[in-house]
Order: structure tokens, then C-alpha cells, then sequence
């Protein structure tokens, strides 16, 4: 199977889809309206630093929230009874048969004033808004992406060899030793790429925050998208930085990862 | 308790889904001593193991430890390590780390540490490899860094589970002579599971035979091999000639038509037996010397001996013998009193027994259908009305294994497979009996096949007091 050839069509496909629209926006993110050379854009991107910070704050919670329901989750499913794991995980994966633009609609209808939560806690006689502030945008995003956080930490757990925790308990570990020196480092590679499907999305996405948050406290992805229709210039300026802060966030995070992975 | 005993598992009973994976096992492991539990897949003995290390507790029975009941203690708070099946080596750290884990567990200071480490290591013979990750150690050195890793924290025991069973033949013998080496330096009590009669033999001291879940026979190496209590023994360790006998009186075994002298005693008259012949205890003759006759059909030279089948009245022997005969050639066989081994039948009966309900009668036909544990069985040849109790005695060679898989019974479990010299004498287990057969093919034990019965030899005979009804 050292052969090349099956990949050709999925080359096409990067190059055509990826590649080009990529070098697209380099190109529009550096020139100007009439075709120039032009740095304005990317000198333009400093009026969003705030957006930027708003945004990366919102993953960064959101991915953290997502780690502490997953990691849990995923530990009690990777030793549940096989027929149990897989309920489990059709359950996980049931709401994304869902379009996406409905299941924010119904966290919309859930939070909104006088929708059924809000009346149920005035009867206790608390107001708290539901809606329209930046915890029901965490929120939209913790259920959105939830499942990609629970995957790939309950597929690597799975696969620790249950003699290992056996050994470690024969040496002389607890439950809670156990899970320290073993299941925990060896657990690692999941919560790194687990971190890594929650956090780029969430950094990048648009339209939760619109639906869910406040009108003026918009994430970048949403104010690429309204910028796009206008101006493809500082979109694409915005498109690119936004990229560079993400593979720089990879780069620490992967490193981060194999030196965890060496027990070092 | 027996004094002296490190170990000792009282009326052990485990049971998984219905199916017994221990019955009654009663064991006793002595200080110091190097312990085998053999036998054949499936056998229990690895459940066996696990239930001393702590990651099973047996449904009913007792563990003792030193003398102490030791039931329901977690497997890190007792005093034995264990070397795993495929070593379980922790993947995340390099082999001091892996050395060293029980060591840090116990909380002991650093310098401590790297001196036992350091030393346990040169005892597997592992120096200079502390700083490698496990994945790049061979099997056998993997296999060296588990044994350390477990030896390094002092147990009283050390259980070692079919620890060799990954390595290739050579290394195998030599980690064999260097793990009795390592037990007789250390000075520990080892219990050592394996399927290999060879290993066992070569290195314990007292082996343990087992087979569904019972143990066979506790004994030195020296008195499996010589003195095997049952058929079973008997096959599994070594080669041996088993065939069908009858005990005449003491002293007297009647075996292929000829009676002969033994050295044993105590069974009734005419009792079934199964005889025990080691194919080196045969001795070759002239033919006109010896008591019994062969032709020989096959000899291949094995270095030390020859190695020579013998057809005598239909059943093959195997013999071992210095002397070389001819294929062709016809021998006389003799065999000395005292290595005639005679043992009771595995199978209590020499014929299956057992009693049924007619369900229905055709006369015309000459057909009955009876019930035999719930499934319609039709027998031509019979009639009894309807509802008669019958007890019928089908003898072995009334069941075969259903070659398309559809048989009688199915799902019946392959409890022994022994070779009479002409046929090999299964015992299969279905859910209320046991059937005691006859086939030509090899099978598996511990393994589920179909069986079709064959009532054309079987005899049939209403019980007394049976509610019949009156046609």
C-alpha cells in the first residue's frame, strides 16, 4: 500500500478548495481595492485586538468546561459494560443529527425572557438573565462541542491496556495512585487532541454569539463574517491573523503534549 | 491450616455467567517453593492466579495468607506481585521508571531507590538499560524489566503468568533455567502458570495439574510424570499409550485380549480401567517371547531413539526404544509390572446411561420420539406408548460430532480428548448430562461442538412404577 495514487483525488480536492482559497486571502489580506499593494488591512486588524481577547477568553473557558464534564465522562464510559459504551456514545453523537442553526434555536427558545427556565426561577423569585450575555454564549459552545471533547479522550482510554492498571495496583497503588501514574499521563494524547477539536472551532466560530450573546460582545468569527460582505480586504486581513494565533496556539500545545507524553 | 503453608485456598468456587471456571479448588503453596499450576487452556488456572494476586474474588472460599484470611483485601495491600502474561510493562515511562514504580509507591527515599533499582536490574541481567523506553526492549528484556519490576518491591510470592508464552523457543529454555535461577537466588515462593508440560517440569517443584476448573493432581515433577492419578495426567504430561482395560482381580489387567501382570490394586473385578504405558517402558522382544504382538508401521530416527508406531489389534502404540526395528517388521511387546500404570475411568460408566420420557409413538412406523433435555429425538426401531419412563444405555460409539453443525444437541463444551491408540475417547458436557464418545477426528477441548446420536446399538428398558399410559 506504498502507493501514491489513491491520494490524487484528495490532492485535487486540497488544492483546489484549500490551498487556493488560502493564498486567496493572503493575497486580498495585502492589497488594496484597486489591486495595489497595501498594508492597511492587516494594520486595520489592531481595532479588533479587543474582539480577538473576547474571543480567545470564550474558547479558552469554553475548551476548559468541555475538559472537566469530558474527562469524567469519558473515563466512566471507557470502563462501562460494552453495550453500555455504546448507548453511551449514540446518546453523545444523538444531537448532532441536528442541523446546528436548530440546536441554537433551541437553546434560544430555552433561555429567552419568559421562556421555560426563566419563568420556572421566577417562581423562586430570581431574575437572572438567561440570554444575550456571554455565559449563554459559553454555554451554546460547551453543548456544541462537547462530543469532540468526549471521542477522542474516551477512544484513547479504551485503549489502555486494563493489565496496566492491574500491574499498578500489584505495585502497590491505590485507586487514586492509580489514576495519577497511569491512567492520567497515558490519557494525555486524548486530552490533546480533544483540546485541540474544542478550542480551534470555538476560537473561530460565528453565530452562536449572535444568537446567544450580547449585540456588542460579538466573537472575531462573527465580525469576519459582517465584515466579509462589505470589505474583503480587512476580512481576509482578520481571516489570516486569526489563523496565525491558532497554529501558534497548536504549536504550544503539541508540545506541551509530547513532553507530558515522555513523563518528563 | 497445614503447617507451613504460605498459601492456602480453601473450597474455592468461581462462577462467571452461569459457566463454573473453579470448582472446589483446594490448594496449598509451602514457603520457598516453586509452584506450577498446568493445564490446558481454559483450565482455570490463570483465574486461579488472579484470585491469589487480588483481582478476583471468588464467589464462595476462603484465600489464606501467612495464616491470614485475606478475602476482599484490595490487590495493592497484599504481599504478592505479579508478572504479567504480556509483561504490562507502563508504556509512559523508560525501564528505572518502570523499576522503580512500586519502589516510589512506597515512599522510599531516592538514594534507597536507585541502589535497589540498580541492583534487581543486574539480577535480570537488564545493566545499563535504565534510561531505554520499554518500547524499544526485545520481548525477552521486556520480559526482564516485568520480572524485575515486580521482584524489586520483596514480595512473599511471586506470581508469574504464562510469562514466557510471547518469547521464541530458544530464549524460552534459556529464561527458563534463568527464572529457576533467579527463584533459588531470591529465595521467594514463585506460582507459575503455564500450559507448556515442559516448563513445568523443568522447573518447578511441585506441580499443580488442572483441567475444568479442578485440580487433577498435586505433585513433584518426578510423580506426575511417573505415577499420573487419572488418564487425563496422564496425557497431558508427556507421551503415554492410554487404552481401555479391564481390572480382573488384583494384580491382573486384561488389556487387547491378553491379560497381564500389574502392580496395582484395589479396583473391583472386571472393573474398566484405563491403562498407562510411557513409550519408553515398552520393551522390544521377539515376537515369540513377549505376551503382546505388533506390526510395525512407522519408525523415524530422534537422535536418541527411535521413535517407532506399532499396530497391535487394531490400536496404535507409540514406542521409544534404542534398538531399530523394520517398517514391515512384526515385534513382540513387553512391558515391565510396575510400569503399568492402571487408572480409574474419567467417565464413570462405560456406557452413557440415562433416563428419557417417550413423546410420542408411531407403531406403524416402528418409531419412538423421546425427550432428551428438552429437544425431540427421533428412534427408529422402538416402540413404547406414549409417557413411558425408559433408561437407555447408549454405548460411545452411539454419538458423533454433527459435521454440518446441526446436531441433536448443540453447544455441547469438550470436557477431555483422549487417544485410545484406534480412536480418541471424548467426554462432552451439555447442559444436564455428560455424554461419553468416540471419534476418529482430533477435536479441541475447551472448545463447543453439535452432537447427533445414533440409537441403532442402544438398548432400551421401560422403569418400573413409570406412569404409562395403557393403549
Amino acid at each position: 500500500m506504498k502507493s501514491k495514487k489513491p491520494a490524487t483525488p484528495y490532492l485535487f480536492w486540497m488544492v483546489l478548495f484549500t490551498l487556493v482559497p488560502f493564498l486567496m486571502i493572503c493575497y486580498y489580506a495585502v492589497t488594496d481595492n484597486a489591486g495595489n499593494l497595501s498594508l492597511k488591512p492587516l494594520s486595520d486588524v489592531v481595532f479588533y485586538r479587543e474582539v480577538y481577547f473576547n474571543s480567545f477568553i470564550v474558547a479558552v473557558v469554553s475548551t476548559a468546561i468541555c475538559l472537566v464534564l469530558a474527562y469524567p465522562l469519558s473515563y466512566m464510559l471507557s470502563r462501562a459494560r460494552k453495550s453500555s459504551q455504546r448507548l453511551g456514545v449514540m446518546l453523545l453523537m444523538l444531537p448532532m443529527w441536528m442541523n446546528f442553526l436548530l440546536r441554537i434555536y433551541g437553546w434560544m427558545v430555552l433561555l429567552q425572557n419568559n421562556g421555560p427556565i426563566d419563568t420556572a426561577l421566577s417562581l423562586f423569585g430570581l431574575d437572572i438573565p438567561l440570554i444575550g450575555n456571554r455565559g449563554a454564549v459559553i454555554l451554546g459552545m460547551v453543548y456544541e462541542y462537547l462530543p469532540f471533547m468526549v471521542l477522542p479522550i474516551y477512544t484513547v482510554m479504551g485503549k489502555i491496556d486494563g493489565s496496566l492498571v492491574e500491574a499498578a495496583s500489584d505495585l502497590g497503588a491505590n485507586r487514586l495512585n492509580v489514576f495519577k501514574k497511569v491512567i492520567l499521563p497515558l490519557s494525555v494524547p486524548g486530552i490533546i487532541s480533544g483540546v485541540t477539536m474544542v478550542f480551534v472551532p470555538s476560537a473561530s466560530t460565528f453565530l452562536v454569539a449572535q444568537y446567544l450573546g450580547s449585540p456588542d460582545d460579538l466573537m472575531i468569527g462573527d465580525v469576519i463574517e459582517k465584515i466579509f460582505i462589505s470589505d474583503f480586504h480587512t476580512g481576509s486581513a482578520l481571516s489570516l491573523v486569526l489563523m496565525l494565533v491558532i497554529v501558534v496556539f497548536l504549536i504550544i500545545m503539541n508540545k506541551f503534549g509530547d513532553e507530558e507524553a515522555l513523563g518528563v | 491450616m497445614a503447617k507451613g503453608a504460605l498459601i492456602s485456598l480453601r473450597d474455592i468456587f468461581v462462577e462467571f455467567d452461569g459457566e463454573t471456571i473453579l470448582n472446589s479448588i483446594n490448594l496449598e503453596i509451602k514457603n520457598k517453593e516453586f509452584v506450577t499450576l498446568l493445564g490446558p487452556s481454559g483450565c482455570g488456572k490463570t483465574t486461579t492466579l488472579r484470585i491469589i494476586a487480588g483481582f478476583l474474588e471468588p464467589n464462595s472460599g476462603e484465600v489464606f495468607f501467612d495464616g491470614e484470611k485475606i478475602n476482599g483485601l484490595p490487590p495493592h495491600k497484599r504481599n504478592v506481585n505479579t508478572v504479567f502474561q504480556k509483561y504490562a510493562l507502563f508504556p509512559h515511562l523508560n525501564v528505572f521508571e518502570n523499576v522503580a514504580f512500586g519502589l516510589h509507591l512506597k515512599k522510599l527515599p531516592k538514594k534507597e531507590i536507585e541502589q535497589k533499582v540498580k541492583e534487581m536490574l543486574a539480577v535480570v541481567d537488564m545493566k545499563g538499560y535504565e534510561k531505554r523506553p520499554v518500547s524499544k526492549l526485545s520481548g525477552g528484556q521486556q520480559q526482564r524489566v516485568a520480572i524485575a519490576r515486580a521482584l524489586v518491591c520483596d514480595p512473599a510470592v511471586l506470581l508469574l503468568d504464562e510469562p514466557l508464552g510471547a518469547l521464541d523457543l530458544k530464549l524460552r529454555k534459556d529464561m527458563q533455567i534463568e527464572l529457576k535461577q533467579i527463584q533459588q537466588k531470591t529465595k521467594k515462593t514463585f506460582i507459575y502458570v503455564t500450559h507448556d508440560q515442559e516448563e513445568a517440569l523443568t522447573m518447578s517443584d511441585t506441580v499443580v495439574v488442572m483441567n475444568n476448573g479442578k485440580i487433577e493432581q498435586i505433585g513433584s515433577p518426578i510423580d506426575i510424570y511417573n505415577e499420573p492419578d487419572n488418564a487425563f495426567v496422564a496425557d497431558f504430561i508427556g507421551e503415554a499409550n492410554i487404552i481401555n482395560g479391564t481390572m480382573l482381580t488384583d494384580y491382573r489387567v486384561k488389556l487387547l485380549g491378553t491379560e497381564l501382570e500389574c502392580s496395582d490394586t484395589g479396583f473391583e473385578k472386571n472393573q474398566p480401567v484405563d491403562v498407562v504405558i510411557r513409550p519408553e517402558d515398552v520393551e522390544i522382544l521377539p515376537p515369540d517371547d513377549a505376551p503382546l504382538k505388533g506390526k510395525v508401521t512407522d519408525v523415524v530416527f530422534k537422535g536418541v531413539h527411535y521413535e517407532m508406531q506399532v499396530k497391535c489389534k487394531n490400536c496404535l502404540w507409540l514406542i521409544h526404544s534404542t534398538k531399530c526395528s523394520k517398517k514391515g517388521e512384526t515385534v513382540g511387546m513387553y512391558v515391565t509390572p510396575d510400569n503399568i500404570h492402571i487408572m480409574k475411568k474419567l467417565f464413570k460408566t462405560a456406557n452413557n446411561e440415562f433416563e428419557t420420557v417417550v413423546l410420542a409413538c408411531d407403531e406403524e412406523a416402528n418409531n419412538i420420539t423421546i425427550d432428551i433435555e428438552g429437544k425431540s429425538i427421533a428412534v427408529q426401531g422402538q416402540c413404547y406408548p406414549q409417557g413411558t419412563q425408559l433408561k437407555v444405555v447408549l454405548p460411545p460409539s452411539g454419538i458423533y460430532i454433527a459435521g454440518d453443525g446441526n446436531g441433536d444437541l448443540n453447544e455441547t463444551y469438550i470436557e477431555s480428548v483422549i487417544y485410545k491408540g484406534e480412536y480418541n475417547e471424548i467426554i462432552v458436557e451439555s447442559d444436564e448430562h455428560k455424554w461419553l464418545m468416540q471419534s476418529y477426528q482430533d477435536e479441541q477441548v475447551a472448545t463447543y461442538v453439535p452432537i447427533c446420536f445414533d440409537f441403532t446399538d442402544a438398548t432400551f428398558e421401560p422403569i418400573k412404577g413409570g406412569e404409562a399410559d395403557e393403549i
